[in-house]
């Protein structure tokens, strides 16, 4: 009884931490799916480039944990300003297999790029001296990097959220997510919000994918190998909102990392039988709007 | 988009929808040497149909057209393991396998439109290749399937080391496969989907049976490329885990997508011009591929949405308002 009560104390933590991860990772995507209705399969870029930017900011240039988070952030937003002014811009009224089909080709690019300047395997990770080791906590020890980054996430999801929902610029992206034209009528730059947020969210991937690299490695094949989780996390949360794919990112962080622990010849089956199952039930996602 | 189809349209057979099956077969005398690639790529064109019939024809965006493709190459290479190597037996039971797949896949997910489709058949695929990932005693797992034998076709063709057999096995399927995408696309059937592609609140609003209508070209479409499937398993005689990957179905689409979507002779030229480059560029400079890969779907969604025999199209049009 006590074997099984810790190992499910272990499973819940493991699965929280990489609940945050996929949460952190996907929130962007929603964002951007539910305001510009683009439908980007090469989020999990940004996530990779974030990953790499932190990796070898602190490898190669010697910067300190925290810097290299920041440079990771602001990097990649800023590269994605670009893609988005130039590129996605340009197919927001193009129909849906454009989209997927140029995302796709963005992946296959970047996989490409990945392999060419860090070669085909994972990225060592170097956590520094002050996260790593043990925290004793209620008579049991939990990884203090994993406790550092639940509190983290948690606080940038308060942050993320209190944005949206009390700020200025949250209120003019809910109204242009309910209703374009008339966010647009009543004067709203919506194309200039779009790029914001479209930034906004991949930072936040970014940012997921660095903090991550733990959990979810950095390799070229990132973008591809993980898009199905995050193509879940939104679809069963819903398109547009926040809370939709919180829930959702933390139930399949919760439910990956206990399948793994105790059912380990199953895999990922449970996952994709659930998501198929909501997806039947609600295609709009558990949180999202009906259409 | 263009759009060549339906009712209006003269379905007689040009002459120079003929000039593929020449071209194929002075490739076998001309290039014997190539013939394993040849039937590869002669397998990918029945797959490419099969998808341009959903994707192209019917507007059913979907990434994980590899799940009834993988489903018709265990299904012959379990066949042929366990029960029998008869070739046709094979074909049949590779296609109604994945064609029962589709069917009931389709029934569930063709409820569902946009995000969630193309969810559901990423998560189908998914669930496919772990299925078949975990099942090693049925599929062999990682390791792939193997250790089968092929008997001669009709009892009368062995298959040959030099891929002969195999060439002109695979071409016959393909022109099975090719009249009856056509005869679909010319036929009224035809012209529904793809009023469901172009309007589907209008086509439903005349009274068309649209999930219906998608239904059947799904299970059509599935049924093909696991016709597929069961091909390149008898041709290689090994069935690895990824005949189920999403990879595949990316690569599957890049090669629809560069020869033309929403066209029958695009299914030809996309796979054909993709495999051969892909034979000559990917083993020398691997990286440059995957990248060469992505810039031409950025640039082809970009500039030319209709693949090469769009921009073949429009070059044409030009010249004759030239002339």
């Amino acid at each position: 009884m006590q074997d099984f009560l810790s190992s499910l104390v272990m499973v819940a933590f493991h699965g929280l931490a990489y609940g945050m991860i996929l949460y952190l990772i996907s929130v962007g995507l929603s964002v951007t799916m539910g305001l510009m209705g683009f439908v980007n399969l090469a989020h999990g870029v940004f996530a990779m480039a974030g990953g790499y930017m932190m990796l070898s900011a602190m490898s190669r240039l010697d910067v300190p944990f925290p810097l290299a988070i920041v440079i990771a952030f602001c990097a990649v937003a800023l590269a994605s300003m670009v893609l988005e002014r130039f590129l996605y811009s340009r197919l927001y009224s193009a129909g849906e297999l454009e989209q997927v089909l140029f995302t796709i080709g963005l992946i296959f690019m970047s996989v490409a790029v990945a392999r060419l300047v860090y070669g085909p395997l994972p990225q060592p990770v170097h956590i520094p001296g002050y996260l790593k080791g043990q925290l004793h906590f209620l008579g049991r020890d939990f990884p203090t990097y994993r406790v550092f980054l639940i509190v983290f996430s948690v606080s940038l999801v308060a942050l993320l959220w209190f944005g949206v929902e009390r700020t200025r610029w949250g209120a003019m992206v809910r109204a242009t997510v309910d209703y374009r034209a008339m966010a647009q009528s009543v004067g709203i730059n919506t194309s200039r919000l779009f790029t914001l947020t479209f930034a906004l969210g991949s930072g936040l991937a970014a940012l997921g994918g660095a903090l991550g690299a733990e959990i979810i490695a950095v390799e070229p094949t990132y973008p591809f190998e993980h898009l199905v989780f995050f193509l879940i996390v939104v679809a069963v949360g819903g398109l547009g909102s926040l809370r939709g794919p919180f829930v959702a990112a933390l139930l399949i962080g919760v439910a990956d990392t206990a399948c793994k622990y105790w059912i380990p010849e199953f895999g990922a089956f449970f996952i994709y039988i659930a998501t198929i199952a909501v997806l039947l039930l609600r295609p709009e996602g558990l949180f999202g709007k009906a259409t | 988009m263009t759009h060549a189809g339906g009712y209006i349209a003269d379905a007689r057979i040009r002459a120079a929808e003929w000039l593929p099956w020449v071209f194929a077969a002075l490739c076998y005398f001309a290039a014997p040497s190539y013939l394993t690639l040849g039937s590869y790529i002669l397998t990918m064109i029945i797959f490419a149909l099969s998808l341009d019939l959903i994707l192209g024809y019917g507007g059913i965006i979907t990434l994980g057209h590899s799940a009834y493709f993988g489903t018709g190459a265990y299904v012959a290479g379990i066949l042929a393991l366990r029960l029998t190597g008869e070739p046709l037996l094979g074909l049949l039971a590779g296609t109604l396998g994945a064609g029962l797949l589709g069917l009931f896949t389709g029934l569930v997910i063709l409820r569902t439109r946009g995000l969630a489709l193309l969810m559901l058949t990423l998560a189908i695929t998914s669930l496919c290749y772990e299925v078949a990932n975990r099942a090693t005693r049925l599929t062999g797992g990682a390791d792939g399937l193997g250790g089968f034998s092929i008997r001669p076709i009709l009892g009368l063709f062995s298959f040959d080391m030099f891929g002969k057999t195999a060439y002109l096995y695979c071409l016959v399927i393909l022109f099975a496969s090719w009249w009856l995408v056509r005869r679909l696309v010319y036929s009224p059937f035809g012209a529904s989907l793809t009023g469901v592609r172009e309007n589907n609140v209008r086509m439903h609003a005349i009274g068309a049976p649209v999930y219906q209508r998608r239904v059947v070209a799904y299970t059509i479409s599935a049924a093909l490329a696991g016709l597929a499937g069961a091909l390149l398993t008898q041709t290689t005689q090994f069935v690895g885990l990824n005949v189920l990957g999403f990879e595949l179905s990316g690569e599957l689409i890049v090669m629809l997508v560069l020869g033309g979507v929403g066209r029958i002779y695009g299914a030809f030229v996309g796979p054909l011009v993709y495999l051969v480059a892909q034979d000559y560029l990917a083993k020398r400079f691997p990286e440059y591929w995957y990248f060469g890969i992505g810039a031409m779907l950025v640039l082809v969604v970009m500039f030319a949405r209709g693949g090469i025999l769009g921009i073949i199209d429009a070059g044409i049009a030009r010249l004759r308002r030239g002339s």
